[in-house]
This record gives C-alpha cells, sequence and structure tokens, in this order.
C-alpha cells in the first residue's frame, strides 16, 4: 500500500536526527507517563507515522503524516468517526496531539485542556483541566481568543494561555504540574503561540505586537517551569542575546545594538516583534528558526529605520537561545507584514546540489527559500499578487518597496496588495515528500490605508491606521496553491471565496486537507489539485488538520471546526460590517460570512468506514 | 402663491439659525482638567440616601445635545485608542456600538462608567487617565455611533477615510440588551 515515491526532483528531508529524537521522545513519554502499559500501546509509541505530537507533526515543520490507509482512491468514502463540542463560539485556530493511545487538545480561551482515550472513540474526557485565565485577557487579545496547540514531552504537556502564561500539565492525570506567567496584560502582552519543546526545554513567545509590546522568545525547564533564558526581539544586543556567535548573512544586519539604533529613540521599548508563530528546528544544525512579527505602531512615518529585529527571522541555539542569524524579510515593515509564518525545514535540489534550506511563505508575498545555516536568501518568489513590492534584491537581501504604494500619514493610499493579514497570514503550509511541493493556504486580498498619529497608552492599542481590505484580482478573497520550490512556480492553485484560513495536511496517501471559512473540509488529490471529498463541519474551518493511526490500526484525520480568527471575528466577535474598517479592517471584506457560517468550536475525527 | 411660500421659507430659515442653532455647538472653552473618577476604595454600604450622586450627570445630559461635544468625542475616540479595540463602531477586539446590542447599559451614566471602571471581559479601566470632560464627550460621541443621539447633534463625516456611513445618518434602533448581558 505504501508508496515510497520520490520524484528526482525531491529528496526526503534527511532529518534522522529529528526522527529519532521523536522516537525517544515517544518511548519516554510512554514510560515515565507512569499509565498503564499495554504491549500495543508500546508499540504504538514506537511508530512515529501513528503519531502527532506536535503541532507542525515533526521538528521540520511539515505537517506530512506518512499514513496512506486513506489514499485518492478511497477517500471519497471518509465518513466521520467520532465528534467533541468544545462549547466555546469563539476561532479554533489549535490542533490536537495524538500520543500513544490519547488525544489531547486545547481550547481557546479560557484554554482548558482535553484528554481523550482513542480505545474507546466518542467516549467522555478521560480527564479535563480548567486553568482558569483571566477574563480581562480577552481584551487585549489582537485577533479574537485562539490558541494554536499545545507541546507534548516525556507525559506532560505544555501549553500556553491567553493571560501570558505556561502551563505544564501531567499527560496521564489531567493535575497541574507547574504555572510560569511571562507576561502582563496590563502591558498589552497575551500568549496564543503553540510551544515547541527542544532538548528539555519549552520554549514559548508572547503575542501583543498591536499593543506596542516588546516581543520575545522564552526557553522555561520542561521539569519546572523555570525560565531559563529570554531573547527580546528589540533592545540592545544583550537583550537580543546577540553576542560574538552572530553571524548574520547580510551586512544591513551587523553592528552593534540595531535593536536600539534602528528606531526613534526609545521607541524600541514598543517595538513589537512579538514570537506568536511556529518553531522548528534542526538537531543536526542544533538550531531553533522562528519568525518575529510586525513593528509596533503599524504607522510607519512614526518609526524610520529598519526597526530590528522586527519582521524577521532569527536562528538561535536551543541551550542558551543565543543568536547564530538573523535576517529581515520586512525591513522597516509598511503594513503590518508580520514575519512571524512557520519555516518549514526541506533538503531541496537546487543549482545542482542538494541544499538544506527552510521555505517560509510571508505576509509580503514572496516565498523564499533560505540556507538554513547561513540565512542566505537563495530565492524570493512572488506567490500571490503583489504590488507593494517589486522583489527582494539577493544582493541585500531587502525587499524593494513600491512607492507608490507607501503608506503616508493623512493620505489615503488604494489597493495596496497583499494587505495586512498578507499574502498569507499564521495559517501553516504543508510540505509533502512524495510531490516535494509546499501546500499553501492563503489569502487574496487587497486594501486602502490611511495612516494616521497613534498615542502610546500601555494596555490598549497602538496601531494608528485605518485599513480596509478587499478581494484581489479574480474577486475570490483566498486560494489554495501548490508550490513547487524547485522550479520557483505554482503547479495548480485552487480559488476559494473566502480566505483559506485553515492549515494544510498532506498524506502519503497522496492527499492535502484543508478547510474554508463556510465550513467545508476538503481532500484534493496533492498532484492535480482535483476535490476528491468535502464535509460540511457547521462552523468555518480555521485549525490545523493532522492524522494519526488509532489502536484499532485504522488512521483517522482529525480537525477542529469553529470559525473565528482574525478573519472570521466578523462572525465570532458579532461584528458590524457596516463599518469596513471592523475587525481591524475586515468588514467590508467578510460581510457575507455570518450569512454562510454560524460560530461553535467541535472537534471532528474522520475514518473510512 | 409665490409669496407665502418664500415667507414660510423665510420664516424657517431664520427659526433654524435662532432657535436651537445657538445652542448648537456651544462649548466650555475653559473646562476643567478635573480627573474626579475617585479610586475605587472599600466600599462600606451599598445604601445611598436618594441614591448615588453624579457630578458629571449634568455634563453628560448636556452633552446629548451638543454638536462640538460630539465631534470632539470622535475625535478623542481615536486619540484615546478606543478604535484600536472598537474600529468605527464596527468593534474589533471589542463589541460593535454602531448596533443596538448594549452589554452594560446605553444611558449616558452606563457608558461613563464603562468607560471609568472598566468592565469584567477585556474592557479597560481609564480611570484616572481622562479628565471628566473628555469622558462626557466620548459618551456623548459612543451613544451618536448607534443613533442615540439623533441626526440633529451627531458628526456628519469624517476627517479622513469613509469607512461608514455618517453617524447623523445612522437610523435610531431601541437599544437591546446583549446576549450575555449582566441583568439591569
Amino acid at each position: 500500500m505504501r508508496s515510497p515515491l520520490q520524484p528526482p526532483s525531491c529528496k526526503l528531508a534527511t532529518l534522522v536526527g529529528a526522527a529519532v529524537a521523536l522516537l525517544l521522545a515517544m518511548s519516554a513519554a510512554t514510560t515515565m507517563s507512569g499509565c498503564r502499559e499495554r504491549t500495543a500501546t508500546a508499540a504504538r509509541a514506537d511508530d512515529a507515522a501513528a503519531q502527532w505530537p506536535m503541532v507542525g507533526k515533526d521538528y521540520q515543520n511539515r505537517r506530512f503524516s506518512e499514513l496512506d490507509q486513506i489514499a485518492t482512491a478511497n477517500v471519497a468514502r471518509l465518513k466521520v468517526a467520532w465528534t467533541f463540542s468544545t462549547g466555546i463560539p469563539k476561532g479554533h485556530e489549535g490542533a490536537p496531539l495524538i500520543v500513544g493511545d490519547t488525544l489531547y487538545l486545547v481550547t481557546p480561551f479560557p484554554n482548558r485542556a482535553y484528554a481523550f482515550d482513542l480505545h474507546n472513540p466518542g467516549g467522555p474526557p478521560k480527564w479535563i483541566y480548567d486553568p482558569q485565565p483571566s477574563a480581562a485577557a480577552q481584551g487585549v487579545a489582537c485577533c479574537d481568543v485562539v490558541n494554536r496547540g499545545p507541546a507534548f514531552w516525556q507525559g506532560k504537556l505544555f501549553f500556553n494561555l491567553l493571560d501570558a502564561q505556561t502551563v505544564a500539565v501531567d499527560a496521564a492525570t489531567g493535575k497541574e504540574v507547574w504555572r510560569t506567567r511571562l507576561g502582563d496584560i496590563n502591558h498589552g502582552e497575551s500568549m496564543t503561540m503553540a510551544p515547541l519543546v527542544v532538548k528539555g526545554k519549552v520554549l514559548v513567545g508572547n503575542s501583543g505586537g498591536e499593543f506596542g509590546v516588546r516581543g520575545w522568545l522564552a526557553a522555561l525547564d520542561a521539569a519546572s517551569g523555570k525560565l531559563l533564558w529570554r531573547a527580546y526581539s528589540t533592545g540592545p544586543d544583550g537583550d537580543c542575546l546577540i553576542g560574538p556567535d552572530f553571524h548574520p548573512f547580510y551586512q544591513q544586519d551587523r553592528g552593534k545594538d540595531l535593536g536600539v539604533h534602528t528606531w526613534p529613540p526609545e521607541h524600541w521599548r514598543q517595538g513589537g516583534g512579538t514570537v506568536w508563530g511556529f518553531l522548528s528546528y534542526d538537531p543536526t544544525l542544533d538550531l531553533i528558526y522562528y519568525g518575529t512579527a510586525n513593528p509596533g505602531v503599524w504607522n510607519p512615518d512614526m518609526r524610520p529605520g529598519d526597526n530590528k529585529w522586527s519582521a524577521g527571522i532569527f536562528a538561535r541555539r536551543p541551550d542558551d537561545g543565543r543568536a547564530i542569524w538573523f535576517y529581515q524579510w520586512s525591513a522597516h515593515d509598511l503594513y503590518d507584514h508580520d514575519g512571524i509564518n512557520e519555516n518549514v525545514l526541506v533538503d531541496l535540489p537546487l543549482g545542482g546540489r542538494t541544499r538544506s534550506v527552510l521555505g517560509h511563505a510571508d505576509r509580503n508575498g514572496y516565498l523564499y527559500l533560505l540556507d538554513r545555516a547561513t540565512g542566505e536568501v537563495l530565492s524570493a518568489t512572488p506567490f500571490a499578487t503583489v504590488n507593494s513590492s517589486h522583489g527582494v534584491d539577493l544582493k541585500t537581501g531587502r525587499l524593494i518597496p513600491a512607492d507608490e504604494k507607501k503608506p503616508r500619514q493623512g493620505r489615503v493610499v488604494r489597493d495596496v496588495c497583499p494587505s495586512a493579514p498578507g499574502a498569507k497570514d499564521w495559517q501553516p503550509m504543508a510540505f509533502s515528500p512524495q510531490t516535494g511541493w509546499f501546500y499553501i493556504p492563503h489569502n487574496n486580498l487587497c486594501e486602502d490605508i490611511e495612516t494616521t498619529d497613534a498615542s502610546y497608552i500601555a494596555g490598549t492599542p497602538y496601531v494608528g491606521a485605518s485599513v480596509r481590505y478587499h478581494a484581489g484580482p479574480g474577486g475570490h478573497r483566498g486560494s489554495f496553491t501548490a508550490w513547487d520550490p524547485v522550479a520557483g512556480k505554482a503547479v495548480w492553485t485552487l480559488s476559494e471565496t473566502f480566505p483559506a484560513w485553515s492549515g494544510a495536511l498532506a498524506t502519503a496517501g497522496g492527499l492535502v486537507f484543508y478547510g474554508d471559512m463556510e465550513g467545508w473540509f476538503k481532500a484534493v488529490d496533492a498532484r492535480t489539485g482535483v476535490l476528491l471529498w468535502k464535509f460540511q463541519t457547521g462552523s468555518g474551518v480555521i485549525g490545523q488538520p493532522v492524522s494519526y493511526r488509532g489502536p484499532d490500526g485504522k488512521q483517522y484525520v482529525a480537525v477542529f471546526s469553529g470559525v473565528g480568527g482574525w478573519a472570521g471575528a466578523v462572525v465570532s466577535g458579532d461584528l458590524d460590517p457596516r463599518d469596513a474598517t471592523a475587525g481591524n479592517g475586515w468588514g467590508a471584506a467578510m460581510k457575507d460570512l455570518p450569512g454562510r457560517t454560524s460560530k461553535g468550536g467541535t472537534l471532528y475525527v474522520f475514518a473510512l468506514p | 402663491m409665490k409669496l407665502p411660500r418664500l415667507a414660510l421659507l423665510a420664516t424657517a430659515t431664520v427659526m433654524m439659525t435662532t432657535a436651537p442653532a445657538c445652542q448648537h455647538e456651544t462649548h466650555d472653552v475653559r473646562p476643567s482638567a478635573e480627573v474626579s473618577q475617585a479610586g475605587p476604595g472599600v466600599v462600606l454600604s451599598t445604601l445611598f440616601a436618594g441614591g448615588v450622586p453624579s457630578a458629571i450627570a449634568g455634563t453628560l445630559q448636556a452633552n446629548q445635545e451638543n454638536a462640538f461635544a460630539m465631534n470632539e468625542g470622535k475625535r478623542l475616540f481615536d486619540a484615546y485608542n478606543c478604535s484600536g479595540c472598537h474600529a468605527h463602531g464596527g468593534g474589533a477586539i471589542g463589541p460593535a456600538l454602531m448596533d443596538a446590542k448594549w452589554i452594560y447599559g446605553s444611558a449616558p451614566q452606563n457608558v461613563y462608567d464603562t468607560i471609568v471602571e472598566g468592565r469584567p471581559n477585556g474592557m479597560p479601566s481609564f480611570r484616572g487617565k481622562i479628565p471628566d470632560f473628555q469622558v462626557a464627550q466620548l459618551v456623548a460621541y459612543v451613544r451618536s455611533m448607534s443613533g442615540l443621539a439623533g441626526g440633529f447633534w451627531a458628526p456628519g463625516r469624517n476627517d479622513s477615510m469613509q469607512v461608514k456611513p455618517g453617524e447623523n445618518t445612522v437610523s435610531t434602533e431601541a437599544p437591546v440588551r446583549a446576549p450575555g448581558a449582566p441583568p439591569p
């Protein structure tokens, strides 16, 4: 059944190290969790393919399942196996995790965690953990009260609470092991991202780029929750853990204290660069990768300079957080183009040799391939409509902005593509080693923007821009694209009525799964994009689909339904679309969504009959 | 036929320019920058003989029929970052303000209290941050967003990008309690 089809254009990512680490984590998980051991469980736990132990599936962030029971030939018969209603009418951007014979999920605020015994599909939860974060935190969550999922490591489940705390829960019992407060909602900080655990360190970052917070990535000891290091995204080199080992590839990123000097005096204290996206890890190079978000205050006239280290990517050592290299996707970001989109680690044949690269589809509309050892940009190709820039200068590494589309205070600049949510927002893409292609859920949106003066009042929004989005060329608001990174072009593209705001999942069955904001969860042929199956879940799908093999030997596909998030706040927040700027730009663009879907979070699990 | 119509028009014009219009934009040129919002302290009794006196009640009431106050409120709505959470009335992080739904009450004193005291699900307390007279201007503007001020007093246009109909064209709907709103 297995089809180890590998076209010459593509090599299976060689991260054997990652696979080994994963197996170690798995076996440790089952022995240390202390729960009843079953031979079958142990056997299953050794089978990495059966599991989904982190939101991106593996350290490379590929979101590829090696299971092939559900395949192009039979997916049309896919049926609901079981469901679970979270009872929360907010955006569900999370991913369930599957470790051993248990499925774990974390809801949006109030961030409850649930564990389900997979021997009893549809049965009641094994345990429920209610961390009771502060309700006031909802007032500093820019884009609905989402949570992007937990992490699992050696018998513990780790996740972030909206009010800027990280918790560890005993995966066997649901009892809290530790809780660490990392930020302050009174200064606009919240936490929504999925942690990544590397070498016993729980890596977490903050949200709050629309509140003038100062971004950081922190490492907590998985055993105790103790803060081991924290690397800021703005300010002096010492705070950013930049030292003698820091060797950025481009001249523009070299110099002392650029996190201070590329800002107006003291502005770095409100400089943004939050860390709310997905992390990746390359065990061979021993580097973690993550993006930094938009610089503080959207209005670019208020912050002349390159605004380092916002809207870029850091490569750091997991042990002590020291920076190894940095690259800035959008120096002096003009449009709220956070650089947090996931970095997918793959090895590709480029220029006659195999290169260890990371693929990154940025808000600014370019799909970047970077050498992941050095941060050199190998290519930057537009994957969506872009008129706000003229490309990336590969000599200097700089994005070349289009003068006529630059926001200027007191002037309305019209039809800027891509818009603030970008050509692609948080919605994570997948990579299939079978095809060698990225599968990118993304947006087709342009905007009108007027920038205005903004006052900084701690704990309140710090934006200084009025924006309204509209559909880009073609009139559709979203797309789902299969992208060949070696050829540097789209293989096929599906038009979506609304932004494709869910994650993507690729499987060895030759399938790609994603959901749309009207509630349809879909399976398409990975090679052709032909729609093979769809199911109406009842509420817009913005979650991250995953796949696992149950104790019964069957392959399952699971996904959250539950509209919301930034794009879906018109529904989840009962916004009034007569205001084109409702939801910070979405009012006019999403005015028909309330008539097409309604609120409510449910986990759906599908299998063949 | 012609003369009476002209006379009528002239009379109407005189009336419009004299009667309400002379108060249309009345404003205090030297408002007190006082912040009378004392800290919450410890409430020792919930019994207040004759009800709770509100120092701001008169201003709140007067601003309901004052175009200047509403226009100032509209400016302050951006300046104090209200628009960061409520957009231009359509809502974002916080609820929409241009619809008829009210979670914590639509009366001027309710809106004043919401701004000064904050509310439990994310509305921050602006206690001590905004002078009383400006809170009162914000109150007048917030009510105008859903047509509660009436078209005569409400702002008619934006100074910036037109993103919604003018407040003076919003039809007045009777305020309704939002689902989940606490009992009055």
